[in-house]
């Protein structure tokens, strides 16, 4: 079918502010989840769902949260990984010693204390911009990564300072398999990247934006400055606080400091950078990519008879990254969605451009 | 433009016949403003009657846009009071004048950039929007109600300011002429009482410069909106403003009617740069 809206009148508001107005778009979105939720589960392997498309969708949860904050309202931060970290001990904490909660509960509860955390480190951002918001924001990684490793209460007095994460229990459903842990995450991020959605596409976003364009101009139309750079860093952080609850307990099971060290705050800007600031779909674009690159180099190139030593392959990593952020702040800086986009209104008016 | 018959039917000296004003709106009274050594303001007092359209004239640095940042909170005077629909004060804070039905548009656009006209219009609706955040989250029931009630409110102020095509681009793509159109668009979406214009029809070649004398002859007649405008075009000034305060090395050198302005000796002076 072409993807055309000729013929698809917008008789109301509603429709035209819906999330895809575009009717072949949202047959799109219906197969994807439709394969996504009732297909995936029966077709891939367990590799596939541990390697692959576990921490895909984590990492994609934690991609919208950071998006909120930087794509959407403008202020950068370095801090995603200790964010992930607070949620991630904050689970585990609940879970151990309030075991009678529902896990469910448990999980929103450590992005509620990922979202106050998250807004104590985003006070800040009210007196300072740009490098030094971003050197404030590394100052609360190193701190948190600090907390972890030196308060041995967070652990649980573990002498090695690796903590193992119950069995999660939602209200009965053990997820345990890798195709039930897949589902699970399925869920969650199913379920936040649609607030993202609703909330950036309403006032608070709108305000959101307003202070990432012109600061000045949101101020005289009554936008409080304040208002507006906290609630991003209280929803981005709760969004990410619960990404590192699932990472911890459903990803990894037991962790130590150093799996939410400044790296996965640099890989997660990574992504929003190559996925799109201020885009949804960007974030599932540069999870996916930041996912498959290391298995790329990893599995496929040794199949096409080049071999590379691990040290290599991991320099190798990087060095794609890098150059692409720098072609993409420089060609596009609103990453591989922008491509999706401008690819998506060619094909509208295809073939006739004029 | 139609200077000629503007001003017949306003008559010489006095207001035109039909146009009625309120008591006074806003008061600013002894007004001193310096930045470090230089002086923007010194003492400037004026007053402006409700549904008056008021032009705010005076050679390039007399002190015209510092004016208006005092007036909307944006800069605070060192001396001097801003009496606004009642209340006096010596520091208006931004946001309480926003609350309180003053909006803007910046002598450099000022305009979410990133943002679509449509967005950057329903920003202006910002301060009117009850419904929480979690209601937002859901986007359903009252959320999604008053979002479209809005909507319906901008999507009014675009036809009225024939901006429907470009409802969808963002600003950062438009020509100069309508982002000053957009901005004027986000500032009557907020439904103000008086509307702050910062040089709105500088840069605009003729046809440009009419819509907007037309667009905002509208609004005052149609909402009874209160304007203070800047501008340099004289023509533009003697023909739309019931009343023009002159400025000049931030001191007020006259204030009156536009044919009285016109005539001021001290205004003459100061347009053609006799010394001081
Ligand atoms: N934020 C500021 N910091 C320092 N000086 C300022 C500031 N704003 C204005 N000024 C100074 O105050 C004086 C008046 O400036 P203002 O912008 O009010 O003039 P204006 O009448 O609007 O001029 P123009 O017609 O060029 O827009 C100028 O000398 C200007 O340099
Ligand atoms: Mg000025």
């Amino acid at each position: 079918m072409l993807y055309r809206e000729a013929g698809q009148f917008k008789t109301s508001y509603e429709a035209d502010q819906s999330i895809f107005p575009i009717m072949q778009d949202r047959w799109g979105i219906a197969a994807i989840l439709a394969f996504a939720f009732l297909a995936m589960p029966f077709l891939a392997s367990e590799y596939f769902f541990r390697a692959v498309m576990i921490p895909f969708l984590i990492l994609a949860l934690a991609a919208i949260g950071l998006n909120l904050l930087v794509g959407y309202c403008g202020q950068i931060s370095l801090g995603t990984g200790a964010f992930m970290a607070v949620g991630a001990y904050a689970a585990y904490n609940f879970a151990i010693r309030v075991p009678e909660l529902p896990h469910l509960v448990t999980l929103l509860l450590a992005g509620g204390v990922a979202a106050v955390v998250g807004l104590l480190f985003g006070i800040p951002s009210l007196r300072i911009k740009g490098l030094y918001l971003a050197a404030a924001t590394l100052a609360a990684q190193f701190f948190i990564d600090w907390l972890f490793s030196r308060v041995k209460w967070f652990t649980n007095y573990t002498p090695s300072g690796s903590v193992a994460a119950p069995q999660l229990n939602i209200f009965g459903w053990v997820p345990d398999a890798p195709s039930e842990k897949y589902l699970l995450c399925l869920g969650f991020v199913t379920v936040f990247a649609l607030v993202a959605k609703n909330l950036v596409r309403s006032r608070i976003g709108r305000s959101w934006m307003a202070i990432r364009d012109m600061d000045i101009a949101a101020e005289i139309i009554g936008i409080r400055p304040m208002h507006a750079k906290l609630s991003a860093f209280a929803i981005s952080s709760f969004i990410v606080g619960v990404a590192g609850a699932l990472w911890g307990f459903v990803h990894l099971g037991s962790w130590e400091p150093l799996a939410f060290s400044i790296d996965r705050s640099f890989s997660l800007l990574f992504m929003v950078i190559l996925g799109g600031l201020g885009s949804i779909l960007g974030c599932f674009l540069g999870a996916a990519f930041i996912t498959l690159v290391p298995i790329f180099l990893n599995q496929v190139l040794p199949e096409l008879g080049i071999k590379l030593d691990t040290a290599t392959v991991s320099h190798l990593e990087f060095m794609i990254f890098g150059a692409l952020i720098v072609v993409f702040l420089i060609a596009e800086p609103h990453g591989m969605a922008r491509l999706w986009q401008v690819g998506k209104e060619k094909l509208r008016i295809w073939p006739f451009p004029h | 433009m139609q200077s000629a018959t503007a001003r017949a039917e306003r008559g010489e000296g006095q207001p035109a016949a039909g146009r009625k004003f309120g008591g006074e709106i806003l008061k600013v009274d002894g007004i001193s403003l310096s930045f470090g050594g230089v002086k923007a303001l010194s003492d400037v007092s004026f007053s402006i009657r409700e549904h008056e359209i008021f032009a705010i004239i005076g050679p390039n640095g007399a002190g015209k846009s510092s004016m208006l940042n005092v007036i909307n909170g944006f800069y605070h005077p060192q001396q001097g009071t801003v009496t606004y629909k009642g209340v006096t004060r010596r520091d208006v804070d931004p946001h309480d004048a926003a609350r309180n039905g003053i909006a803007r548009t910046f002598q450099n656009i000022a305009l979410f950039k990133g943002m679509s006209t449509l967005d950057n219009v329903m920003t202006g609706r910002i301060l009117k929007m009850r419904r929480g955040i979690l209601w937002q989250a859901l986007y359903w029931g009252p959320a999604q109600r008053e979002e479209i009630e809005h909507r319906a409110f901008v999507e009014r102020i675009i036809d009225f300011l024939e901006i429907q095509a470009i409802r969808k681009t963002p600003v950062g793509r438009l020509p100069y002429g309508l982002q000053k159109r957009v901005e004027l668009a986000r500032a009557l979406a907020m439904e103000p009482d008086l509307l702050l214009l910062d040089e709105p029809m500088a840069g605009m070649n003729v046809e440009e410069k009419e819509d907007m004398c037309r667009f905002i002859l509208d609004v005052n007649e149609q909402f009874g909106t209160t304007i203070a405008l800047i501008e340099h075009d004289m023509g533009v000034v003697m023909d739309i403003s019931d009343r023009v305060v002159v400025l000049d090395y931030g001191r007020k050198i006259a204030d009156g009617t536009p044919d009285v302005v016109r005539g001021d000796k001290a205004v003459i002076d100061a347009y053609l740069g006799v010394a001081h």
